[in-house]
């Protein structure tokens, strides 16, 4: 009898997810509650820069149901909160503090907390508090003149310089210069969960225990220890389901330690759950760059060098992050391209905004916009296609594995694997582009404003330097995988029980990936950079791989047949040659359980392993956007997207299709409607989601997927690559050449949002300059 | 703010008796009063319809209500579409059509969807888009949910014709 295995690992297979979200069994942070706890809501700051003189609490104190009050002066011993990635000596002086002191550096910083009985008192209480302070000048401009931002300090916390090659040598040889000057605004990830934080101190174990962890629950334990003195064998973060993250939800924050620190001295359960409000001045920020970028060329398009001036908005101080997304935005702005020489400067400038860190491609969403922008105008210079400069410089697949003289989040640029030429002509073939372009010339000379934009761009993902996995089956066949990365709703305990099953031998449904659990796993890295796929992808199997053997070998021994006759099918040990013995897995697992040691297997039905890895690997993608623009109102309507993606590996097609999709939403907001503005004075003017524009199901249109598996990755052998950021990546890079195209000049956008005032003070401009043409003509 | 009105909440035709302020929200009250922690809070200010439940038949944000004006009406929440361990046409069409990923948002859809399908079984195809148009999803992009409420839209006609 010869019973094949199931093949999981490539099918598009129902998340195991989604019968509690369904349900409405979730347990969100806001669902976690503890008896007797207080809940604590945060009094923060309502200008931009100020020097704190008094806060008068009393009132709030007074309050019956009131608990305590703190400020500063009661968080004083709390260290500020550190560096998590890319930290760059000069940075750790503009930490922040859990609460404000002396000066308060943007709206939303939190200043004082009140703990109450009951969350509508809290806040009654919180708008008793009264805080005195004399106003400072506001710094809201990153590429302004650098100036004293806190005594002595200036509002140039670093400047990131990257490069390689003879610039000088390039630029002086070159045909032509072509430089552009582009801006993208102040996004965020915006999830539909705010931040929550519920901390619980168990004094007879001694064990502080903190609930509503998302991303990165290993580091922040071992910081909340460090802050707060204690062990970090005795802190203990626990994750439930999470209500998005992309970048954002589950860094560390003030508020967390609050939470913390609150109920070690109150000995009470303490909940803090973010409103929406909150969360749009007080969580992270993200994107606002602005470039100044020039390419030397020679007299084919072909680029001989690039160099990019650029400022960052860091807002008022550093956050976990560090220069992650500067220092992402100068090392991966080459993309796709063969780029001789390069340099970049990067101003990690601090301004009287929300601190910001990463959202979904961060660093790429900007320098995509930047490069494809640069791109499209070299095109123009030349008197060229647009395709044909970027086939021009494209890197070719004979080249790789590629490395850029670059370094990136402590490892080298090297690009593993593509066919960026190759998934351009397909994204092209599927979109129909001579046809589309006949067409859209068509409605163009009947008046419509419509065109077409393309983008191309290199992703990174998996991130290492390790993760583990921890897999073990119980007596009743069911397998739990236990993991150091999280989940923030991508789908990670569906992808790794594929991969599990399939290497192990048993179906999916009786596998149970537990994440995000500190107390089950000595470390881990978490979910960020789209590598929970690659790295704990990769840890799994080869997990899987050994308890296979293990299960194998222990059968063979137990039901006396030769080793090479027994599989592992569905949960059972099965003879591959004739109708023989078999055996549950689950009876298997008793079986070592009980007498492991003696058979020779001592971790009896468990088996670990790590993956490591020095250098992430790098999807690719092309972005193809046809769009209508209204002459009239400035709005831009998407007619089609297409989105072409190699990922190296799809462990799950359909969830790879969602990750691009949710993606491209995100990106679309960034292209066309979402903007964190401030007024003169540094007040936040997009503080309700009826500011901040984020796409409804009437903006994002159907878009076409195109997943390609050409370039599986060499650095694990399922060729594993992420597709968490590839969706939102090259959206803002190909609706503003669409738009370019649809209004029939090239390199006018060049600024996101492309919102309809942009637009239509673009259109106002076109208009003025033709009428000034025909006037001196 | 502590004079509290004794009310009922007809919650999925289970009576709760509580006791809460004149201000406190539908929300909130289902959520900490009542214990059916299934609907969610993304705004608190009519925005993102995760809070979304049916009362008397409607789709309403339930952060935009106090629950003394939900006192007597029937209130419906996403713990009251499966019958049992059976999911819902539309529960099972969002599982089928990748309709969630971090799945906050979804009771809310599965609310507002649900209300006006029952209402409206053969509302044409774009005003449904319209409707969905006002609640927030930031994870799927919305072409999937759009896809499940399509099939679930035409297994429901079914089962009712």
């Amino acid at each position: 009898m010869s019973v094949a295995r199931h093949r999981l690992i490539g099918r598009s297979l129902e998340r195991l997810e989604d019968r509690p979200l369904l349900l409405g069994r979730g347990r969100f942070a806001a669902d976690v509650s503890f008896a007797g706890q207080l809940v604590m809501r945060v009094v923060r700051s309502t200008c931009a820069h100020a020097k704190l003189l008094s806060i008068d609490v009393s009132a709030a104190c007074a309050l019956e149901g009131v608990h305590a009050v703190w400020t500063a002066a009661d968080t004083r011993g709390i260290p500020p909160i550190d560096i998590r990635l890319t930290r760059i000596p000069g940075l750790e002086v503009y930490r922040q503090s859990v609460l404000a002191s002396k000066e308060v550096r943007y709206v939303g910083e939190p200043v004082a907390v009140v703990f109450a009985e009951d969350a509508y008192l809290a806040e009654d209480a919180a708008d008793l508090i009264t805080v005195e302070v004399e106003d400072l000048p506001v710094v809201l401009a990153a590429e302004a003149e650098p100036r004293e931002f806190l005594p002595g300090l200036s509002t140039e916390a670093t400047c990131l310089r990257k490069g390689y090659g003879d610039i000088e040598a390039a630029f002086a040889a070159a045909h032509a210069i072509v430089r552009v000057d582009l801006a993208i605004g102040r996004h965020s990830a915006v999830p539909i969960e705010t931040r929550g934080a519920i901390a619980r101190y168990d004094a007879p174990r001694d064990m502080l225990e903190l609930y509503g962890a998302a991303k990165v629950p290993h580091w922040n334990r071992d910081q909340i220890a460090r802050m707060l003195g204690r062990d970090p064998a005795s802190v203990q973060l626990y994750q439930g389901h999470v209500g998005g993250g992309f970048g954002v939800r589950g860094e560390l924050y003030p508020e967390d330690v609050l939470v913390c620190a609150a109920a070690l001295r109150l000995r009470r359960p303490v909940k803090w759950i973010e409103d929406r409000h909150e969360h749009l001045i007080a969580a992270n920020h993200s994107r606002e760059q602005h470039h100044y970028v020039r390419a030397a060329i020679d007299g084919n398009g072909r680029i001989l060098a690039i160099e990019d001036e650029f400022f960052h908005d860091q807002g008022a101080y550093m956050r976990t992050h560090g220069a992650t997304v500067p220092d992402l935005a100068a090392a991966m702005l080459g993309g796709p391209y063969r780029v001789p020489a390069y340099r970049v400067e990067a101003h990690i400038r601090l301004t009287n905004k929300t601190p910001a860190g990463t959202y979904r491609a961060p660093g790429r969403f900007e320098t995509t916009f930047v490069r494809e922008r640069l791109l499209d105008a070299i095109a123009h210079r030349i008197g060229i296609d647009r395709l044909e400069v970027r086939r021009r410089n494209l890197i070719a697949r004979s080249e790789m594995p590629y490395a850029r003289p670059l370094d990136v989040l402590g490892t080298h640029v090297v690009l593993d694997s593509g066919d960026y030429a190759g998934l351009l002509d397909t994204a092209l073939e599927r979109i129909g582009w001579e046809r589309l372009n006949a067409e859209l010339a068509a409605r163009r000379a009947a008046g419509e404003m419509v065109g077409a934009g393309v983008a191309m761009f290199v992703e990174k993902s998996g991130l290492g330097p390790f993760e583990d996995v921890e897999i073990s089956v119980d007596p009743q066949g069911d397998v739990e995988v236990v993991t150091g990365a999280a989940s923030l709703g991508q789908g990670i305990e569906t992808v790794i029980a594929q991969i599990c099953g399939e290497t192990l031998g048993v179906d999916y449904h009786a596998i149970r990936v537990i994440h995000g659990q500190t107390a089950r796993i000595a470390r881990g890295l978490g979910a960020f950079a789209s590598r929970a796929t690659v790295m704990t992808g990769e840890a799994t199997r080869l997990a899987a791989e050994k308890l296979r053997a293990t299960a194998r070998q222990a059968a063979a021994a137990l039901m006396q047949q030769p080793l090479a006759t027994l599989d592992l099918v569905d949960g059972v040990i099965v003879s591959t040659t004739a109708a023989g013995p078999t055996m549950r897995l689950g009876a298997l697992a008793g079986a070592l359980m009980a007498s492991g040691p003696s058979l020779g297997f001592p971790e009896g039905p468990c088996a670990r392993a790590s993956f490591t890895t020095d250098h992430m690997t790098y999807p690719y993608g092309v972005h193809i956007a046809v769009l209508r623009v209204d002459a009239e109102t400035g709005e831009v309507t998407l007619e089609r997207f297409l989105l072409a993606y190699d990922v190296g590996r799809a462990v799950n097609p359909r969830l790879v299709e969602g990750q691009l999709a949710g993606g491209f939403a995100q990106g679309l907001g960034g292209a066309l409607l979402e903007e964190f503005c401030y007024d003169e004075r540094g007040q936040p003017v997009t503080v309700t989601l009826a500011d901040y524009l984020m796409p409804t199901a009437h903006e994002v249109p159907m878009l076409e997927v195109v997943i390609t598996q050409d370039a599986p990755s060499p650095l694990n052998p399922l060729g594993l690559k992420g597709a968490g950021e590839g969706g939102a990546n090259a959206v803002g890079a190909a609706i503003a050449a669409a738009i370019d195209d649809a209004i029939g000049r090239p390199g006018a956008v060049t600024r996101l949002p492309v919102t309809p005032q942009r637009l239509r003070a673009i259109l106002a401009d076109i208009a003025l300059e033709r009428r000034a043409g025909s006037l001196s003509c | 703010m502590t004079n509290r009105i004794a009310l009922s909440l007809t919650i999925n035709g289970r009576d709760y008796a509580i006791c809460v302020e004149p201000r406190r929200t539908l929300a909130d009250a289902i959520r900490e009063d009542c214990g059916q922690t299934g609907t969610h809070v993304g705004c608190e200010h009519g925005v993102c319809g995760a809070c979304t439940v049916i009362v008397d038949g409607e789709p309403v944000r339930s952060c935009l209500m106090f629950a003394v004006q939900a006192a007597g009406r029937s209130i419906r929440t996403v713990e009251g579409l499966a019958q049992g361990d059976v999911l819902h046409p539309l529960q099972r069409a969002f599982m089928t059509h990748h309709g969630l990923q971090c799945g906050f948002c979804t009771p809310g859809f599965l609310m507002l969807v649900v209300g006006v399908l029952e209402r409206e079984p053969d509302i044409e195809i774009d005003a449904l888009v319209d409707i969905l148009s006002s609640n927030l999803c930031r994870c799927t992009g919305y072409q999937n949910i759009i896809k499940a409420v399509r099939a679930a839209a035409a297994e429901m006609r079914g089962a009712t014709a």
